[in-house]
């Protein structure tokens, strides 16, 4: 097991590319052929967070060639804890496309299942990698097989995949572009190697270029304010099993390479005080959260609504790094998983929606959807709570460290920003709990007026649910109980012990 | 005062899960409907014997503690009964049974609908009141307070009528932006003192900061509790509650939610802020301005209230604020006054409320104009009703009336007279708007003669014991629950070197 | 200053196809000179990483036993010319993804321009 760092992508890229071989006479075999290989990275992954958890960072060097020269996987705390977060909740969310892939991606589903191992192996290279220039392969690989998961959708998804693949394209290349930059001055790609030369020419206007270019590339794909436009778009047309992967993986992933370029490759005190890249980040992250939300407010389909909400939970982690401080630190990486969580569930209840009913369209959403679906609105109303911020659920915690973090650094905007957004997400989210748990069941209602022994068949009584839908959803949403309340092992037991130097 | 022992034990973690593990069994019986209520009543009196049991510990200065396990680096999720939660877990716990039997009277008399949403919310409710009650830190108050505002939630718009759902709304905004504050202001405390326990005294200790510092601080933190304590202008949410179902309002909108706000209240001043802090910047001044102005203004808004619960709600607003005034004027009468007016206010407030549920479910009557001649009809349920009134105006022998008392006293050994003369004014106005009721409903004639007879007996008894109960509290404040020993102590822990 | 023009003028041309492909991406209305012009944006790029590696009066980096191992200024650095090779397959891939999606948006909407692409999309 000496090579386990490089078996997740490598075992998903293998998995990706034999799955339209294997499933030429039974498309069946697609499916569980992708869900082994989840599974497969899950347990991986799992495996490699123990060894580091147990001796300390580990790096793997491909093909023999040592670094600088060759390329060099870096699994720390950090990187190993954001990709078993990544592939656990894709695990879980793979579960539940089981019983969509009639209704979404008829008679495309092998195609779809290679495209989202693709997408996997993508996020697994991007976080677990510690060369610049294979990031940037792996970006694409992720980013292609996203076009493609997106383009799948209904009607105007082509549309929309086309913009983000425009928008994509220009941060990719930025990114690129950025990295051109800081090769030319530091002769490497490597990051440990980068970070060591880095110190000696930050005087030199091409690091700031380059720095600045890699920022706006990434922040494309991390979608934060006024970087967005692709977001909305991309995830309300998307089949659903597309966009309960992509929004939980897809912007953690960039926001992370983020995170890892600012405070792992350039220094914190370059880019908080020399060249206050975080402060930029941090204010545009504010103005994110508000819009995101206020956007929420106004939109009357759910997918599309959870779209705009994403942009403003994007804000968070924006707004953790802008902090740059420990704090701050914390939350971003604890909202990274919260987030991924949470958007998870929300996701695969919306998708629910729109198997049972047809629709996720908010206006006609009635009491009826609690008799038909009572456990898939269990787990919308715990995630809702979780986004809104109400404790013991896990995104209490991050907005806590956020607002621990906005102290520290005495900015009293971001604190109030930070506060303020979880009353706008409970306008967004109560809307439709009144919705859903208020009133009688229109079906019901007909059936006559209510009798003395009219209570019967309330409460907890489950509809007709299809158990590979609505458990998926339930465990995403109730593990967020279980983060909120276990989350200080989490902080101290990960998080603490990845700290960026100088913070 | 000698340090108070510490021990650990599970008493304060069962005194919460009671409630919560009755939650789920109340929603899985939801068919049985004799089940369900058997659940809620086993709930309500494990819970009252498991707080009891705490009761000699607190008494003798042994404080059992419960930690969970830590929710944050350094900040640990954890109960703990000393006296001042000892005396509010009572309170509460022993008014959920009087409440339970009430509720099913309640309900089954106007076949409510979702009855097992209304007991399984109601369940959680009280859990949250625990954990305020027992919350060792500021993050478990946090922690638990947020959950008691989720939970009344399904409470307040239990009719799911128009205003129902209006009032829900305006629940919602106050409360959750109340936690926000709240939030913020536990947050930054952290980063001031790194510690967040809360201590007798207060626990800023010797940390200097600037006095603009410590006022919006303390704006943040009385906005925090204010809302639920009701202080104006934080109060239009209660009134507007008054939508819920009557027992909602008996134990949510007069004991368990406002206490938790009045509760947070004393535990900022007494134990996060400190009297020393409090007086040096003029902290205590500017809360007993606040909660003079509301006991004023609240008493005369009751009188334009023709809906009986309606004028309750705001006749609760206003004596909310005598505890309030209490923990204000920061001497030892006035704490104790202020302390026993939380069991006092509760008990007569509760009946109160108890007998307009009464008159609404037998006779369907809500407003004060149509209640001419009721109390000849209902002669256990108006009766109960005037012990009620009278306490609330201040009159002996009655339990508020002893609250009262040491109020005024400790308005004087705080050299203050102002808040004397606003207590006095506040018993007339009291009386000025009670008395028209009782007026109405025993010496007026009802245009239409109402046929005699009373609520169903669960009702009608826990309205006889709550009022007895104020009786007998106002003349033996120690009996039974020893409120007078508990406020005693905790008035000396805070104040230090006692009484 | 004139110096500095003109020594850098490949960089001044690369500048130049990087605004001219951001232009094509922004306001060309028809799809497939958004692509052409986001294609344009990636040459650009790949012959900036190309330009970087220029060094006059050097050869291949394959080694010359006229020249010798000690003399590495005297050779290129292969480096990027091979990252550049990534880049462009990578390159091909976008814009087959791209060419797919355009083919499968004009076969929904049979049309390619923009302003007309939003009209049948709302009325749909």
């Amino acid at each position: 097991m000496q090579n386990s760092p490089a078996l997740v992508p490598l075992l998903l890229l293998a998995a990706a590319i034999s799955i339209p071989v294997l499933a030429i006479k039974k498309t069946g075999v697609a499916y569980l052929a992708a869900l082994a290989a989840s599974l497969g990275s899950v347990v991986i992954s799992a495996y490699n967070a123990l060894r580091v958890w147990e001796s300390g960072p580990l790096t793997y060097h491909f093909g023999g060639w040592n670094p600088p020269i060759g390329i060099e996987y870096v699994l720390d705390p950090l990187s190993v804890f954001v990709a078993l977060v990544v592939n656990v909740v894709a695990f879980i969310v793979l579960c539940h496309a089981g019983g969509l892939k009639e209704r979404e991606i008829p008679g495309k589903s092998v195609p779809y299942y290679a495209l989202v191992l693709l997408l996997l192996c993508g996020a697994n290279g991007m976080i677990l990698t510690g060369d610049l220039f294979n990031l940037y392969v792996f970006l694409e690989i992720f980013s292609l097989a996203c076009y493609g998961l997106i383009g799948i959708g209904e009607k105007q998804a082509p549309i929309a995949s086309f913009r983000y693949l425009i928008m994509g394209t220009v941060g990719a290349s930025f990114y690129l572009l950025g990295l051109g930059f800081i090769y030319i001055v530091t002769g490497s790609l490597n990051m440990a190697d980068v970070r060591n030369i880095l110190p000696h020419v930050y005087g030199n206007p091409a690091v700031t270029t380059g720095l600045a270019l890699i920022v706006i590339g990434m922040g494309i794909k991390m979608a934060i304010f006024p970087l967005h436009g692709w977001l909305p778009d991309a995830y309300t047309y998307a089949p659903s099993t597309s966009s309960a992967l992509i929004a939980p993986i897809g912007t953690k992933v960039a926001a992370y390479v983020i995170l890892r370029v600012l405070f792992f490759v350039f220094d914190v005190k370059f880019v908080s005080q020399t060249l206050p890249v975080t402060d930029l980040i941090g204010w545009l992250a504010a103005i994110g959260i508000l819009f995101g939300s206020v956007m929420a407010m106004a939109q009357n389909e759910m997918k599309r609504m959870l779209a705009y909400s994403s942009i403003a939970q994007i804000g968070y982690i924006g707004l953790g790094i802008g902090l740059a401080n420990p704090l701050g630190f914390i939350g971003a990486v604890l909202h990274i998983l919260n987030h991924a969580f949470m958007k998870g569930a929300l996701f695969l209840v919306a998708a629910n929606l729109r198997k049972n009913a047809g629709h996720s369209d908010i206006s006609k959403l009635d009491a009826s959807y609690r008799k038909k679906l009572p456990w898939s609105m269990a787990a919308f109303t715990l995630a809702a709570l979780s986004m809104i911020g109400l404790p013991p659920t896990a995104g209490f915690f991050s907005k806590w460290y956020l607002a621990l973090g906005a102290i520290d650094k005495g900015n009293w905007v971001f604190l109030g920003v930070i506060l303020l957004s979880s009353l706008l997400n409970a306008v967004y989210f109560f809307r439709i709990l009144e919705k859903v748990y208020l009133g009688t069941p229109s079906a019901q209602g007909a059936e006559g007026a209510p009798s003395p022994k009219s209570n019967r068949g309330e409460g907890f009584v489950a509809g007709e649910e299809e158990y590979a839908l609505m458990i998926p959803a339930v465990v995403l949403s109730f593990s967020l109980l279980l983060l909120g309340l276990l989350n200080a092992n989490i902080v101290k037991g990960v998080i603490q012990r990845i700290i960026p130097l100088g913070m | 005062m000698t340090n108070p022992e510490i021990y650990r034990s599970l008493m304060p973690f069962y005194a919460v899960m009671v409630s919560l593990i009755a939650a789920p069994l109340i929603l899985m019986s939801s068919r049985q409907a004799n089940l369900r209520e058997f659940w809620t009543l086993a709930a309500s009196l494990v819970k009252f014997a498991v707080v009891f049991l705490l009761l000699p510990g607190a008494l003798a200065g042994r404080i059992a503690e419960f930690i969970f396990w830590e929710i944050s680096p350094g900040i640990a999720l954890s109960l703990k009964a000393d006296t001042l939660g000892v005396f509010f877990a009572l309170i509460a716990s022993g008014l959920w049974i009087l409440t339970s039997f009430y509720s099913i009277g309640y309900v089954r008399g106007l076949n409510e609908h979702k009855q097992t949403r209304y007991f399984a919310s109601f369940a959680v409710c009280l859990s949250a009141t625990m954990g305020i009650a027992f919350a060792a830190n500021l993050l478990t108050f946090v922690f638990f307070y947020e959950i008691l505002t989720i939970a009344t939630y399904p409470l307040v718009i239990h009719k799911e009528t128009k205003v129902a759902i209006a009032a829900g709304r305006k629940y919602l905004i106050y409360t959750l932006t109340a936690g926000v504050l709240l939030i913020a202001a536990t947050a930054w405390t952290y980063r001031i003192t790194g510690a967040l326990d809360f201590r007798a005294g207060g626990l800023f200790g010797n940390t200097s900061l600037s006095p603009s510092i410590m006022m919006v601080l303390f704006l943040l933190f009385l906005g925090g509790v204010g809302v639920k304590a009701a202080v104006m202008p934080l109060h239009s949410w209660l009134p507007a509650a008054m939508a819920a179902p009557t027992p909602v309002s008996a134990l949510l909108h007069a004991v368990a939610v406002v206490k938790s706000g009045v509760f947070g209240v004393v535990r900022v001043v007494g134990f996060v802020f400190g009297p020393e802090l409090m007086r040096q910047f003029g902290l205590n001044t500017l809360l007993a301005i606040f909660a003079g102005a509301t006991i004023i203004l609240a008493s005369l808004l009751a009188f334009r209230q023709d809906n009986l619960k309606h004028r309750l709600a705001y006749s609760t607003v206003g004596h909310l604020s005598y505890i309030v005034l209490g923990a204000a004027l920061l001497s030892p009468a006035s704490l104790i006054g202020g302390l026993l007016h939380i069991a006092n206010h509760a008990t007569m407030k509760i009946t109160l409320f108890f007998c307009a549920g009464a008159l609404y479910v037998k006779h369907h009557k809500e407003k004060i104009s149509e209640l001419d001649g009721i109390g000849r009809a209902m002669p256990w349920t108006m009766g109960a009703f005037t012990v009620g009134a009278i306490g609330l105006a201040g009159v002996p022998p009655i339990n508020g009336f002893v609250s009262k008392w040491q109020l005024g006293l400790g308005a004087l050994q705080a050299g203050e007279i102002l808040p004397l003369a606003i207590l006095v004014l506040s018993g007339l106005l009291n009386a000025g708007y009670f008395a028209p009721i009782v007026y109405r409903a025993f010496l007026k004639k009802p245009a239409v003669p109402y046929e005699r007879g009373e609520a169903p007996p669960a009702m009608v008894i826990p309205i006889v014991v709550t009022a007895l109960l104020s009786l007998l509290l106002g003349l033996n404040p120690d009996l039974f629950f020893h409120f007078y020993r508990l406020a005693v102590m905790v008035s000396g822990s805070i104040l230090g070197g006692g009484p | 200053m004139t110096d500095f023009i003109l020594g850098h003028y490949a960089y001044w041309a690369i500048i130049f196809l990087l605004v001219l492909g951001l232009y094509g991406m922004v306001f060309k209305k028809n799809l497939a000179k958004k692509l052409i012009g986001m294609t344009i944006f990636q040459v650009a790029i790949i012959m900036f990483y190309v330009a970087s590696a220029v060094k006059w009066a050097a050869t291949v980096p394959v080694l010359d036993p006229a020249i010798g191992a000690v003399d590495a200024a005297k050779y290129i650095s292969p480096l990027q010319h091979c990252l550049m090779l990534t880049a462009i397959v990578v390159g091909v891939a976008t814009s087959g993804v791209a060419f797919s999606l355009v083919i499968s948006i004009y076969r929904r909407y049979k049309t390619l321009d923009e302003s007309i692409l939003l009209e049948r999309m709302k009325s749909s």
